[in-house]
């Protein structure tokens, strides 16, 4: 039964450690929109950004190109 | 890799990247935008494909091209990646992220963008070289997101109160599995070996939440007893204390168990209810003074003719500005060009258009409708007629909207009650059993520990504040809906509160016009952008066909003339057309060298304000102040509640000077204006709600914002407002009985550490309970 005291006390730490990513979490501001990531998982993976090299391919909107 | 240029969807404008979808000739990314285009088509909605382009290039955003302006936005700057964020108030649904996160598909230029949606923020990487910062603000105003530059600087997020939450959360679990085996008899199972380990590791859990998480109730504590008065913060530090410093004694001189559980306890249902009562509506500033509503840059002509754009700040007596259509002149200026037609609304709550000619006067805060006209400054912004109006002491006082919370009021009895009981106690087990005396002190002071008491406001006022943001009632913070229940006057402002440019009606009086005659004048006016034209326009334009007009004259500000099948027309004011003055607001009509008759405009209460107001009025004296003239009176009259008193002509100050009036005879005032000219008389009410017909416009500073649409419910959000204080008042009564029950318990020595642990949770959780239910149900009866 004395195992107890070393089952606590690692259940502690380990419970303690979650409380310390939590504390990392906020501090890190993923709590400060909680509507928005959960939308933007929905949307389709495609380019959301331009950062990529590949400029072969540029998807740019002039007003001439539309009709 | 394709060399071919993209084809482009005629209906969304994205490239056809997966696959091309045919209609005769033109090309669709997806079925959906085919059919929507077909849909259209069909309809006879084709015309939605006209004229749909990106600009780049609006005049409006002009001043980010200057550097000094443009630094206030920008974040970061290198030579390929510049960091901007913009404020977006026209964000308000998911689509609005996804369209506003793929504009990277829209334009190269954009790298990133990331929107924060709560505070509608977005915050883009972008690269100067391909897209400068005007170009980048002219996209995102011509996809229907408009930046907004008038917001105050907001303070950063505070993650304090998450923390602690946290914290107390964690360290309340764990010692609350911890105190498990006492409550079911460890010393009976021979587990007694564990029972010091378990204290220790109890008594570490618990300092985090004394010294960190309960730092807060403590400061204030010392704060408000060093100030002279109670604050509810007292009792509950002195309950911390009991605890905190009975259990030490217990564990260390084995004399018990300690009461840590309940500590922990207390502090998470405490701190709780302040994380539910401090929802705030961050994407709204309820902050504003007259800066915001000015434009940021006015363009200054200079002595050669050129055009520079100038900040607000550098406006000086004698500059040269020219004004364009919808924009806000920013200082008293006179007027050089011939003509100008201004909206005062937002500055006196004139209703009418106030035509101006040349040499006039024109104040700060005027709007312009109609082509750019020029004026020469007179007085720079600061000291304009308008911004004097800051300089009352309305403005330089705090607000203090607190002490007239229900719990202040209790506070103070709370704990004189509570420490004469303890004193008495003390006294009397002294004399009969000594060795008893501190433990039920220690036990009196803990149980009476107001934790049910102080979560009944939190949460009441929390619920109110939510219900009433989903029907489009934003208060400033909890406090504000406990105040909302105080109130017995409500004084409204006349223009754009109770009545509201779209509503209104043109009448016309005269000899009845045919069919025919109603023609010719719609032919004739819908060439004019004059916005009396364009009100009769808009009024004649369902009923018929405008002919074509064989000539056109307009004198801008007095009439226009017009041949139409050949009869001459003529519509103007009562001055170029009558040649005689008065009866302003009149727009009189000629055909053919003989006077028919004349327009008018009217206008009108908002829907079911009629109703709204006679409800209210039998709960709260009503009042309304307009800076307009009475001309309105007479149909005000008759539809408004009998004793509803109507003051006309009142300047911005005479608006606030009414209020402290009504407040010096004991009243507690609730103030709803909309513009500028009723910003004091906001400041200086007990609760200030500003209407709006567009959360993303400017407001003045207030302790609430209303959407215009929702303010035909007030009756029912200010009779929830007022159920909410009775709400507050029966928990208080229930969270009494409680403590009672406790106190009770304690002074007959009965109260073991099980019985506190048991008592706190469930008079928390009954008293929350109670107030959600309740408040609930109350909304529910009411909408």
């Amino acid at each position: 039964m004395s195992v107890l005291f070393i089952l606590i006390l690692v259940s502690m730490s380990v419970a303690g450690g979650f409380l310390g990513l939590f504390i990392w979490a906020v501090l890190n501001g993923q709590f400060d929109d909680t509507q928005s990531p959960s939308w933007r998982a929905l949307f389709e993976s495609g380019k959301c950004t331009n950062i990529s090299e590949d400029t072969d391919n540029p998807i740019t909107l002039t007003p001439e190109d539309k009709n | 890799m394709p060399t071919t240029i993209p084809t482009l969807c005629q209906h969304c404008g994205s490239a056809c990247e997966n696959d091309i979808y045919h209609a005769g000739e033109l090309h669709f990314c997806c079925h959906g935008c085919k059919a929507v285009y077909q849909l259209f088509q069909e309809s006879g909605n084709a015309s939605y494909y006209k004229d749909r382009t990106l600009t780049l290039d609006d005049e409006k955003y002009s001043f980010l091209s200057r550097p000094d302006l443009a630094a206030r936005y920008i974040n970061f700057r290198s030579e390929f990646v510049n960091q901007v964020t913009f404020f977006l108030p026209a964000v308000h649904c998911s689509s609005c992220l996804y369209v506003l996160e793929n504009l990277p598909r829209i334009h190269e230029g954009v790298i990133r963008l990331t929107l924060d949606f709560p505070l509608k923020k977005a915050g883009i990487y972008y690269d100067p070289q391909l897209i400068s910062l005007v170009q980048l603000a002219s996209l995102l105003d011509s996809i229907g997101y408009p930046p907004a530059f008038d917001r105050v600087e907001e303070t950063p997020r505070d993650n304090s109160l998450l923390l602690k939450l946290g914290i107390a959360a964690f360290c309340f679990g764990n010692i609350m599995l911890l105190s498990f085996p006492s409550y079911l008899g460890m010393e009976q199972a021979d587990m007694d070996q564990f029972g010091i380990f378990f204290q220790i590791l109890m008594l570490l859990l618990s300092l985090p939440v004394v010294f960190y998480a309960g730092r807060d109730y403590f400061v204030t504590a010392f704060r408000s007893l060093s100030s002279g008065s109670i604050h509810i913060d007292v009792p509950i530090a002195i309950g911390i204390l009991a605890l905190f410093g009975r259990s030490c004694y217990e564990i260390f001189y084995h004399a018990g168990e300690g009461y840590l559980d309940s500590l922990s306890g207390l502090l998470f249902f405490l701190l709780l209810g302040k994380w539910f009562q401090n929802k705030a509506y961050r994407h709204l500033s309820f902050d504003r003074d007259y800066t915001s509503y000015f434009p940021l840059a006015v363009q200054r002509i200079l002595a050669n003719g050129e055009a520079i754009t100038i900040g607000l700040g550098e406006i000086k007596e004698g500059h040269l500005l020219r004004i364009r259509n919808n924009e806000v002149i920013p200082a008293d200026a006179k007027l050089v060009s011939e003509h100008a037609a201004l909206d005062y609304s937002f500055v006196t709550g004139e209703d009418r258009l106030v035509s101006q000619v040349k040499d006039d006067l024109l104040y700060a805060g005027g709007r312009q409708t109609g082509p750019s006209i020029l004026v020469s400054v007179v007085r720079p912004c600061s000291q304009s007629y308008l911004t004097q109006l800051w300089d009352n002491p309305a403005f330089t006082e705090e607000k203090d909207s607190s002490t007239t919370l229900l719990i202040r009021k209790i506070s103070r009895y709370f704990t004189t009650v509570v420490l004469a009981i303890a004193i008495a106690a003390a006294v009397y087990w002294q004399l009969y059993q000594p060795d008893r005396m501190w433990e039920i002190v220690s036990a009196i002071l803990i149980v009476a520990c107001p934790c049910a008491l102080a979560l009944s406001s939190p949460f009441t006022n929390g619920n109110t504040l939510r219900w009433l943001g989903k029907s489009h009632f934003y208060l400033r913070n909890a406090d504000m809906a406990e105040n909302l229940g105080n109130i017995d006057t409500i004084v409204f402002d006349k223009t754009g509160t109770l009545t509201t440019s779209r509503e209104g009606q043109l009448l016309y009086t005269g000899p009845p016009l045919t069919s025919v005659q109603e023609q010719w004048i719609l032919s004739a006016t819908c060439h004019s952008t004059h916005p009396v034209s364009r009100k009769i326009t808009q009024s004649l334009a369902h009923k018929h066909m405008a002919l074509d007009t064989e000539e056109f004259k307009e004198y801008p500000g007095d009439g226009l003339e017009a041949i139409v099948g050949g009869h001459t027309l003529r519509i103007g004011g009562a001055k170029w057309l009558l040649g005689r003055s008065g009866n302003e607001g009149r727009t009189f009509i000629e055909v053919d060298g003989e006077v028919a008759g004349y327009f008018q405009w009217e206008s009108r209460l908002r829907d079911q304000m009629d109703m709204t107001l006679h409800h209210l009025s039998k709960h709260y004296e009503l009042i309304i102040l307009s800076g307009d003239n009475d001309r309105d009176r007479g149909w005000l009259e008759k539809l408004l509640p009998d004793n509803t008193a109507m003051f006309f002509n009142m300047s911005p100050f005479d608006k606030l000077t009414t209020i402290r009036k009504l407040q010096m005879n004991g009243k507690r005032v609730m103030m709803l204006g909309d513009g500028l000219n009723d910003a004091g008389a906001l400041q200086q009410s007990e609760v200030g709600v500003a209407v709006t017909e567009d959360i993303g416009q400017f407001t003045p500073a207030s302790d609430g914002i209303i959407d215009g649409e929702s303010l035909q419910k007030l009756a029912a959000f200010m009779a929830y407002a007022r159920h909410g204080r009775m709400i507050i008042k029966s928990s208080f009564l229930l969270s009494f009985i409680y403590n009672v029950l406790g106190i009770g318990l304690a002074i007959s020595g009965m109260l073991t550490p099980v019985a506190a642990a048991i008592l706190m949770p469930v008079s928390s959780i009954s008293v929350v309970a109670f107030a959600t239910v309740m408040g609930n149900y109350s909304a529910k009866k009411i909408q």
